[in-house]
């Protein structure tokens, strides 16, 4: 992989900027929309992201925690130890070796913990990247380099296993279900089609074009704070938003969620990592 | 929690139970519970409690959103009762004070500081002053709603019920209940009913 365009690419985050911050104000919205997808076609082939996958592949190839093992020597994502192309638009899915359901970011980390003998309360501590942090933390990176390698190839969640079959189902109650003090489910915000809020686009996750649209380009380097985040990230700020307490990190509810929303997604073609406002 | 709400929900639940659309699957339902109790930890103010559903809530999750009428027709009335009135029996407040509070969509989430005042979250999901483009599309639109309607005392004690519990007019409605969690005290609903009924008020101009 290599870099192409980033310096142009970072003075052209610039205007995006400005433009944004415009947006909010009095631009029609679907002229705006439309100009933000036309700088991000422009910027796909030069998204900071690229930065992230290659810190992503070091830390992916290198020996490192207390069992000083790499992934790329110990770490099955479901195709055998190592295998990285279209592993990631293949999960959420069954491990045995862990009887779980995991989604990609879920089940690097169990590798980290499980074959590289890192602690889970340290990667969960801080496991997403704030405006203010340099840099995104390793897991971030690890999940943009593993996503890299299922670019072009379609989302194909197994639902003839039993058990994502489930996983599937009890997601889908999830995004339903209601409560909190506004009464908010996932699908208050994201159960019909054409919805918005304020100036931002709600795709319906129901649906496969809006589970598309919500699954599409993560994990992202996203405009808003110049970080990359993952979709565990999107998921824990989307229950903010919903006004429920905190989700924990890489659990059984928001692998059912992905499961839910990748699957409805099946069979389109997966570009990513992407650039998100 | 009003003891009529909780009464109704559970005298309403074996009939509801023996009628569950194909969606609202119990087995699943009942997993999925269980697992979002088991995956959450409290933040700021967002504390546990809020993954329970009350009456109302479990109502709507158990039938997709669509109670049975005459189900719905009776926790409605119940919600109207929550009603809290202003004690000064006016109901139309500061258009201007409104349209502030419509613009926030802040309050509640483990980020903000608890207690009052959090916004009104109007503009999140209603087109309301014609000079506000950045509006949600999930409510409908509420531009020229005094200068259809008029604001007579029947409309002003409407829209005030309105915002105080949604619930009160359509169960399963997507807005809120402000009034009734203590999201936005009496004045402030006040201060939103004159946005929506003020012949002043942008909204109708």
């Amino acid at each position: 992989m290599k870099i192409r365009h980033t310096l142009g690419a970072l003075c052209a985050f610039a205007v995006a900027g400005s433009l944004c911050a415009q947006t909010a104000d009095n631009i029609d919205h679907a002229k705006a929309a439309k100009e933000f997808e036309k700088f991000r076609a422009e910027m796909e082939d030069s998204n900071p992201a690229e930065l992230n996958e290659l810190k992503g592949e070091e830390l992916w190839k290198a020996k490192r925690g207390p069992k000083n093992v790499s992934l790329a020597e110990s770490c099955d994502l479901g195709l055998g130890i190592g295998k990285l192309e279209g592993a990631y638009v293949q999960m959420p899915r069954y491990f045995k070796d862990a009887d779980a359901v995991m989604d990609a970011e879920r089940r690097i980390v169990w590798c980290m913990v499980e074959k590289q003998g890192f602690k889970f309360a340290d990667i969960a501590k801080k496991p997403f990247q704030s405006p203010n942090d340099s840099s995104a933390p390793d897991i971030t990176n690890l999940v943009m380099y593993v996503a890299g390698h299922s670019r072009g190839k379609p989302f194909a969640v197994n639902l003839k296993d039993p058990k994502v079959r489930e996983v599937y189902e009890i997601g889908k109650e999830v995004a339903h279900y209601r409560a909190g003090p506004y009464d908010f489910a996932c699908s208050t915000c994201h159960g019909v089609d054409g919805k918005r809020i304020r100036m931002q686009d709600l795709p319906n996750i129901n649906s496969k074009e809006g589970a598309t649209k919500a699954v599409m380009g993560w994990p992202a380097w996203r405009m808003t704070g110049g970080v990359a985040l993952t979709l565990q990230w999107r998921m824990n700020d989307c229950f903010r938003q919903q006004r429920f307490p905190e989700p924990k990190y890489a659990s059984d509810t928001i692998t059912a969620l992905l499961t839910y929303m990748t699957a409805n997604a099946n069979g389109v073609v997966y570009k990513g990592p992407g650039i998100k406002r | 929690m009003n003891r009529n709400i909780i009464l109704a929900a559970c005298a309403a639940l074996p009939f509801l139970t023996a009628s569950l659309p194909a969606r609202a699957d119990a087995d699943y339902r009942a997993k999925a519970i269980a697992m979002i109790k088991k995956d959450f930890k409290p933040r700021g103010q967002a504390s546990l409690d809020r993954l329970a559903e009350d009456g109302v809530q479990a109502i709507c999750n158990r039938t997709g959103n669509h109670p049975p009428e005459a189900i719905a027709k009776a926790l409605e009335a119940d919600q109207l009762a929550t009603v809290e009135w202003p004690a000064d029996g006016k109901l139309m407040g500061d258009w201007k004070k409104g349209e502030k509070l419509a613009q926030s969509g802040r309050g509640f989430t483990w980020r903000d500081k608890p207690g009052l005042p959090v916004g009104g979250n109007c503009y999140n999901c209603h087109q309301i002053s014609p000079k506000e483009v950045a509006f949600g599309t999930i409510g409908p639109s509420l531009l020229n709603f005094g200068k259809l309607r008029g604001n007579t005392p029947e409309t002003q004690k409407y829209v005030y019920s309105k915002i105080y519990n949604a619930k009160a007019y359509n169960l399963c409605s997507e807005m809120p209940r402000f009034g009734r969690v203590g999201a936005l005290a009496p004045e402030q609903i006040k201060d939103l009913v004159a946005l929506l009924l003020d012949p002043e008020s942008p909204v109708n101009k």
